[in-house]
């Protein structure tokens, strides 16, 4: 196997290469405003030792934090018609209806409520109004809107509305991208419609920025498939990406997770990540993120994504320091680190000027640095450490002490010793270690369903059986297929044995 | 007679404080709550009127949703349904409604009395009858009280109406009107047996939507400040701290229709080397720590995640977890032989003495 995985943030554009689970090369470049230019620029970077040179690569694996940035930063977004089949039910409560105002304002095109969905059992709850969703579809053409969003009650269960639904808009309007809430999976109507429908807001952006990976690497002579990293530490074909970008959203700090547990060799440990302008405290279980338990907002908006339970604090390389009285972060200068701060010939103090000054780092020009004593450079220091040892405290579930992993591009700011923790385990390469978890993921498949009058067993057997097809469907390799989740829950009230049952697995690439 | 207006700030406490009241089921409040939201923002206020405000032949309205949370968040909430089901009573009965109450404070239903307030114009009696939630029927104060138990009013939202006009006893009218739920989707709107206001007085179980509401704000405050939450709880109920620890097991399995099982937690700080198992049927029941009982129904068991303070449910809890549990005290009505027949352990299939955790 040998991979390129790259992981394109908001500051830097990080690539590696692996071959047969060796870090054989990693580099940085600057990540650029067309993305393309940072993802070539990073891809010369590796070959310029000729290790690509007449070398099969297995697959390109992408990992960015553009969609997440676009809804966070109300960026780049497509309005939206919504279109949901459950009327007479849930009237009251439309599409958008718990969404912040100003990215309402921004994504809602119109909606369209009309009759349809499915019961519990699978008996239908109406017949679907196909009249009331082509008028649905005429209307949103005349309002000239090219996303759609369809959602309708228990369509993890039956998706047939949906898709029904998803073929009269595609009659009228041929050109729109649909998103369907079924292909995001879970129970719960309005997150699972609100995924969809900053699914369908992310259709251009998705789009545009897919092509410009395929373009850079086509660009750059590589001959591989394209993969785009997912929130649950798996990958997504390049098609299959571009039609579900929320799926991407929080990749870039599971990437970190996963990385450090490959470097590392630890499956179990607590995972400092600490970028430019924020440290990401995680914790791994089995050599992926422990997931968040709660509904996980997204712009502030309820969504029910596989999502890492992290704890974001505002400490980085590029953060701010202030010394009379002692402050450090959560201001930043980000990406402009190499212009603003002293090191580089700028005027704001920043934790990389203090590590320069101690001698951690040879960055930037010493000379300008030489004024700071060593007596601030500890105080500094211990000020990063006391904020590193508070975020990982509460990020523990156990009491003792426990390994941690410190990577990201700051984490020199994470000393030998922390409160809480039996060893602090730098890596090599843990400046890349987002590019190495995108190197290194896998494909996965889920199924979210109820099943009626089966024994457990069945259930679990169906479910499974499920799950393998579509992480098969999703380019894995069926043979490497591992089950690393299998909950059931019965449901209480209803009749008939009802169980609902999730089943995730996930698998290597297959050999394309 | 005094009326206190229920602010947009309340709601959003009584969502989180009912949630807690919930002792585990009676599904989230968070769809009522946008239910409540929407008819604040379109001018509705809803007020909280004292039982003991009640003329005695107050005619009163008692509020509930039925049937399975899960079939809940697909079909949602909507407050024109509730309001329909209380409309129903009055066309079945002749007679307008004076005020509206919940059967159960805890969970979704919490709010619904609201809803149909906002509709009907009448205040919500700041009384419920159960005080908590629990999975049937007869569970309630007013059962206790032998109080009649029909007519009922089922409705849906496509126009199916149910009247269920004579039932001998409670448990009857928790058995023909779970059919009836089940036929329409395992989710329903209902208006249960109307109540006057002396009946309200003597059996309603007192002041719970302000407890509630209450609850629900020292937790927000706790977050807001970074505070601990459930020290916050502690502060404003007479409650007792019985076990913080980690969901290590979930076992669910479902027998007569309810979600029954156990979920063992392993003690963190001074509760280390020790293990907490509690049993569910669809609430918490009864918990026991290192094999010993410790706290039981109708005690309330309220599990609470131990960062956000919030409730955390019997069908969503999940290994790992961090958690928090406390006990708060029940309402007396089911302290007396009568009350621990309807709701003691033996109601539940434990043949265990009722022994509180806030009599040692």
């Amino acid at each position: 196997m040998r991979r390129i995985g790259i992981d394109v943030g908001g500051t830097n554009t990080d690539a590696v290469l692996i071959e047969e689970g060796k870090v054989i090369r990693a580099v940085k470049a600057p990540t650029s405003e067309d993305v393309t230019t940072g993802i070539l620029e990073s891809l010369k970077g590796l070959g310029s030792t000729g290790a690509l040179k007449d070398r099969k690569i297995d697959g390109v694996m992408i990992g960015t934090t553009h969609f997440i940035n676009a809804v966070v930063q109300r960026r780049h977004l497509t309005k939206v018609g919504a279109i949901r089949l459950g009327m007479p039910a849930t009237a009251s409560l439309p599409p958008f209806c718990d969404w912040p105002d100003d990215l309402a304002a921004l994504v809602r095109g119109g909606v369209w409520m009309v009759e349809g969905g499915h019961e519990y059992d699978g008996r239908p709850f109406m017949l679907l109004d196909e009249a009331a969703v082509l008028k649905a579809a005429e209307e949103m053409k005349a309002a000239g809107l090219k996303s759609v969003g369809i959602s309708a009650i228990f369509s993890p269960l039956d998706p047939s509305h949906e898709k029904r639904a998803a073929e009269l808009v595609a009659k009228v309007l041929p050109d729109a991208s649909i998103t369907c809430s079924s292909d995001l999976g879970r129970i719960g109507l309005l997150e699972r419609e609100n995924a969809g429908l900053l699914n369908a807001a992310l259709a251009d952006l998705a789009r545009d920025t897919i092509a410009a990976f395929e373009k850079a690497i086509r660009d750059s002579g590589i001959e591989a498939p394209l993969f785009i990293t997912q929130n649950d530490g798996t990958v997504a074909e390049a098609s299959q990406a571009r039609r579900l970008p929320v799926y991407s959203f929080a990749s870039g700090a599971t990437n970190s997770m996963r990385g450090a547990a490959y470097l590392s060799g630890l499956s179990d440990a607590m995972v400092v990540d600490v970028g430019g302008t924020t440290t990401d405290v995680g914790q791994l279980k089995h050599g992926f993120p422990r997931e968040a338990n709660s509904v996980v907002k997204v712009g502030g908006v309820r969504t029910l994504f596989r999502m890492p339970d992290l704890l974001s604090i505002g400490l980085g390389g590029g953060s701010h320091v202030q010394l009379d009285p002692l402050k450090v972060g959560p201001l930043s200068v980000g990406y402009r680190l190499l212009k603003e701060g002293i090191a580089f010939g700028g005027k704001q103090l920043t934790t990389t000027d203090i590590a320069v000054a101690a001698g951690v780092l040879d960055l930037g020009d010493k000379a300008r640095v030489a004024h700071i004593d060593a007596a601030t450079c500890k105080a500094v220091f211990a000020e990063a450490a006391r904020m590193a040892e508070e975020a990982i405290d509460r990020m523990k579930t156990e009491a003792g002490d426990v390994p941690l992993i410190a990577v990201g591009g700051g984490a020199f700011l994470i000393p030998e010793k922390l409160a809480g923790v039996s060893q602090v385990i730098h890596v090599e390469h843990g400046d890349c270690a987002n590019a190495v978890g995108a190197a290194i993921a896998q494909v996965s498949g889920e199924c979210d369903q109820i099943f009626k009058d089966l024994t457990r067993v069945e259930a679990l057997s169906t479910a499974q059986g499920i799950a393998n097809d579509r992480a098969v469907a999703a380019g894995a390799d069926r043979a490497t297929l591992k089950t690393i989740e299998s909950e059931d829950m019965p449901l209480a009230y209803l009749p008939g044995n009802s169980v609902r049952v999730r089943v995730r697995v996930v698998g290597d690439v297959a050999a394309s | 007679m005094s009326l206190r207006e229920i602010t947009a700030d309340d709601v959003e406490s009584l969502a989180v404080g009912a949630w807690v009241l919930g002792t585990g089921g009676g599904g989230n409040p968070y769809l009522s709550l946008l239910n409540m939201r929407l008819l604040h923002r379109e001018g509705k206020r809803v007020h909280l009127i004292d039982a003991e405000d009640l003329a005695d032949d107050a005619y009163v309205a008692v509020i509930a949703g039925m049937g399975a949370p899960l079939v809940g968040i697909e079909r949602l909430t909507d407050h024109r349904v509730f309001a329909r089901a209380a409309r129903l009573m009055e066309e079945h009965t002749g007679r307008k409604f004076d005020a509206v109450m919940g059967m159960e404070i805890g969970g979704g239903n919490g709010l619904r009395p609201l809803l149909v307030a906002a509709h009907l114009g009448v205040p919500v009696v700041d009384s419920d009858t159960m005080g908590r939630a629990y999975p049937e029927a007869q569970m309630t104060s007013v059962a206790v009280g032998d109080l009649k138990p029909c007519p009922l009013t089922v409705v849906d939202v496509r126009g199916l109406e149910s009247v269920i006009e004579t039932v001998p006893t409670w448990k009857w009218a928790e058995r023909v009107g779970r059919k009836i739920v089940v036929e329409y989707g395992s989710t329903a709107s209902t208006c249960q047996p109307p109540r006057s206001g002396a009946e309200v007085k003597r059996w309603g179980i007192h002041g719970t939507t302000s407890k509630a509401i209450a609850i629900g704000r020292a937790v927000r405050e706790a977050q807001r400040t970074h505070a601990d939450p459930v020290a916050a709880i502690l502060a404003v109920e007479p409650g007792k701290l019985l076990f913080r620890g980690k969901v290590m097991d979930v076992a669910r399995r479902v027998t007569e229709g309810y979600l029954r099982g156990v979920t063992r937690f392993d003690g963190l700080d001074e509760f280390r080397d020790s293990t907490l198992t509690i049993d569910f049927q669809n609430e918490w029941i009864i918990a026991s720590r290192d094999g010993a009982p410790l706290a039981m129904t109708p005690d309330l068991i309220c599990v609470l995640d131990s960062v956000s303070g919030e409730a955390v449910g019997s069908e969503t809890i999940r290994y790992g977890q961090r958690v928090t549990v406390i006990a708060l005290p029940p309402p007396e009505v089911f302290l007396t032989p009568k009350g621990l027949e309807h709701v003691g352990p033996r109601a539940f299939g434990y043949d265990l003495e009722f022994r509180s955790v806030f009599s040692a």
